[in-house]
């Protein structure tokens, strides 16, 4: 163990030494306890940290970051600054640790094209899971996809009768659903910009969400939910063509689903409740009661890993002729990485201007009921690391809430108008949100150090009205955004 | 029987031999008769005549368009894609366009200068003395009448006891004392059965109100606890108003619309 020479008489300050013990975030310590000084940085830390990890497990990552937090508050330059130096002496200070994604997607500062070519509103936009592909859902009923290395159009893909309110990628990146207001999903194929089989029609009205299947639970990506305004969530068999299973049991329109990894599917409608049903038989396994207003948007701790499928974050993307079975195993070490042996949290966004955090796989209560807004919750979103939440709101502004406990951290200031949509990046250092104001707005989180009001690092303006759509490519290259001016615009550093 | 006669001419000896013709050319007839009959007729009588009239040229005019219509086979299919998309989150959500909220905003803050409240029954009849309470006779000759028995519902608070009986003007029965009361969430447009609070104010009096006579459109508050609404910091409301939209008195229940 690593110990300082502590001098004892001299009681001023940074030469004191504390007795610490670095705890992980799941509680477990790292070692027993030990000194440590009390001007020690966080490189400091991190050698005495990773000295002990050595001690227990034999070996250490030497690549890794980390975070230390001394009663929620966080090291940010020496221990000093984030303790009351005058009450140290006798306590056992309990240093946990969090380690940060190694890689650093730097903030987008400027527009690079701005891709005209849909002749009404851009709905939905989205990055194929291997960054790959962009694909854009807009209301005069066309799907395009666009060629991200020329910022060009690609192809325009006709098949729907109304606006094509979602899209959504299949896990392996192979394959694009879209949904319209007639109820009709179509799949495309990005390639070639043809459609895959015949329209799924069965929905009698929109179509409010879609959600694929995990990759680690599916390795040829074959079922698909689809959430409607007609009370019923449908699982497709998209490579037949048909219907799977029909979910009723809402009362009203069903305004959200999401599958989780362990094959439950977890959807919130406008009757107040969020539902959680098993999706090989259909069954219902829980209802969750909390709101008092309509459920709009849901989100789970796992959903950037299960977005990504088999794309580890920070390492090159799978080949494209990779075997399903290695994809399959990809899958499944990203889930269980991101999902770290605790239960998935689930959030549930509500117009009572209130946010829920539930832990639906154990118990129906919820952990945390996370108020604050002034207005309606629109959008909400877990950090790919499920460390953060944030949550973008009618009344104009965007909550960073603690991903685990449901703790109010900060709230992010600086829009004029509604914020609609919040994309995370893919180290969860940086936030880009996107409102009815036409602009987007960069936030930078992993500066923060404990502040609890933060101001945008970056605005991108440049859209000429509403933003309806913003997300980020999963290798942290570029934000696309579009919105009610027909326009998909590229942002990059 | 009396009335087979003609019936049993006609299966012994046939029709004429122009019947058929002159069936059809009588048929022709009615048109141009109707007509004359719509025009000549006087009083009363034209009325009632052209009333029947009118309706049967109103079914005929439905029954000529829906022919219209499936000739020319319009199909929901070919119909162009609308104007106006919106994204999922804000379809079913009125939005009102800039000007109207700053002109909405203006009105907003006219009215709370004025002093009004924003209720969804503004103006009630005001019920009469006479209306709400009924005299009761008493004392040995009951020649007294000076005790009232209230007539209208009411509500009466969880820890009330009745005035000395000899001393009590205002009687307040059993019978329609209410605990809980229908209320409508009006933008979820569900109802609730939740028990009631208090009686904030009955528009007719504040006799009324001390009371706690319940009429229409009377404001009263309700235990929400139920629904889980939950205050900016996180406190948990419990008591909201509420007003009342029919007449508890003659359908046996209390229906309210919550005011939010």
């Amino acid at each position: 163990t690593m110990s300082s020479t502590a001098d004892d008489n001299d009681d001023n300050g940074e030469d004191r030494a504390v007795l610490v013990q670095f705890v992980s975030e799941t509680g477990e310590e790292a070692g027993p306890p030990l000194q440590a000084l009390l001007g020690s940085t966080v490189a400091d830390l991190k050698a005495t940290l990773d000295a002990q990890l050595i001690v227990q497990s034999g070996d250490y990552d030497d690549q890794v970051i980390y975070k230390f937090f001394v009663d929620e508050a966080e090291v940010a330059t020496s221990l000093a600054g984030a303790v009351d130096c005058g009450r140290v002496n006798e306590r056992l200070l309990r240093i946990v640790y969090q380690p940060q994604a190694l890689f650093r997607v730097r903030p987008v500062t400027r527009c690079t094209s701005s891709l005209p070519g849909h002749s009404e509103a851009v709905l939905s936009a989205a990055f194929s899971p291997d960054s790959r592909n962009l694909a854009s859902g807009s209301g005069d009923a066309a799907v395009r996809f666009w060629d991200l290395s020329t910022e060009t159009p690609l192809h325009e893909c006709r098949g729907h009768k109304h606006w094509v309110l979602c899209i959504a990628w299949s896990p392996d990146g192979r394959r694009l659903a879209s949904a319209c207001k007639r109820g009709q999903i179509c799949l495309w194929c990005p390639d070639t910009g043809k459609q895959i089989g015949r329209p799924l029609a069965r929905h009698t009205q929109w179509v409010t969400s879609l959600a694929w299947r995990p990759l680690h639970l599916d390795s040829e990506c074959r079922l698909l939910a689809s959430a409607s305004k007609d009370c019923t969530v449908i699982l497709w068999d998209t490579i037949v063509g048909q219907v799977s299973r029909v979910i009723s049991g809402h009362e009203q329109a069903v305004t959200q689903v999401r599958w989780g990894g362990t094959d439950l599917l977890y959807t919130g409608s406008r009757d107040r409740t969020v539902r959680v049903w098993r999706a090989d038989d259909g069954a219902l396994c829980r209802t969750l009661q909390q709101h008092a207003h309509w459920v709009n948007t849901l989100a789970l701790s796992t959903d950037y890993a299960m977005r990504l499928g088999a794309n580890e974050p920070g390492k090159p993307a799978p080949e494209i002729g990779a075997p399903r079975t290695e994809l399959c195993e990809r899958a499944r070490r990203v889930y269980e990485a991101a999902r770290r042996d605790q239960p998935e949290r689930l959030v549930s966004g509500s117009d009572d201007f209130t946010l829920t955090l539930w832990t639906p796989e154990t118990d129906k209560r919820p952990v945390a009921r996370l108020t604050g807004h002034l207005q309606l919750v629109n959008d909400v979103r877990f950090s790919p690391d499920g460390r953060l939440l944030a949550s973008a709101s009618f009344d104009k502004s965007v909550r960073l809430w603690d991903g685990r406990t449901g703790k109010f951290l900060a709230t992010l200031l600086g829009h004029v108008g509604r914020v609609y949509q919040v994309a995370w990046s893919a180290d969860s250092r940086l936030l880009v949100s996107s409102s009815a104001d036409s602009t987007l707005k960069l936030w930078d989180i992993g500066a923060a150090g404990g502040k609890n009001r933060l101001k945008p690092v970056n605005d991108l303006p440049g859209h000429a009205d509403e933003v309806y759509a913003v997300d980020w490519s999963p290798d942290g290259q570029k934000v696309a955004s579009g919105g009610k001016d027909r326009e998909l615009k590229l942002w990059r550093n | 029987p009396q009335n087979e006669h003609i019936e049993l001419h006609r299966k012994r000896h046939g029709r004429r031999f122009d019947h058929d013709e002159k069936q059809r050319k009588k048929e022709a007839r009615q048109g141009r008769l109707r007509s004359k009959k719509a025009r000549t007729l006087r009083g009363l009588k034209a009325k009632l005549y052209n009333k029947e009239r009118h309706k049967e040229k109103v079914q005929m005019k439905k029954t000529l368009r829906a022919h219209d219509q499936r000739d020319t086979r319009q199909r929901a299919d070919d119909q162009e894609v609308p104007e106006g998309a919106k994204p999922v989150y804000l379809l079913d959500r009125e939005d009102q366009t800039r000007a109207k909220v700053l002109s909405n905003m203006l009105k907003q803050k006219r009215k709370e200068k004025a002093g009004k409240c924003d209720v969804p029954i503004p103006k009630v009849r005001a019920t009469s003395e006479a209306e709400a309470f009924r005299a009761l006779r008493s004392g040995k000759s009951k020649r007294k009448a000076w005790k009232r028995m209230v007539t209208k519902v009411t509500f009466v608070p969880d820890g009330f006891t009745r005035k000395p009986p000899k001393y009590e003007r205002f009687i307040r029965p059993t019978g329609l004392r209410f605990k809980v009361a229908h209320v409508t969430h009006p933008e979820l447009k569900a109802t609730f059965q939740l028990p009631l609070l208090g009686v904030k104010k009955n528009p007719t009096s504040s006799l009324y109100t001390s009371l706690g006579i319940i009429t229409k459109g009377t404001v009263i508050e309700v235990n929400v606890s139920d629904l889980g609404l939950v205050t900016q910091s996180g406190k948990v409301v419990w008591g909201k108003y509420a007003q009342v939209t029919n007449c508890p008195e003659n359908d046996g229940c209390i229906n309210a619309v919550l005011l939010v």
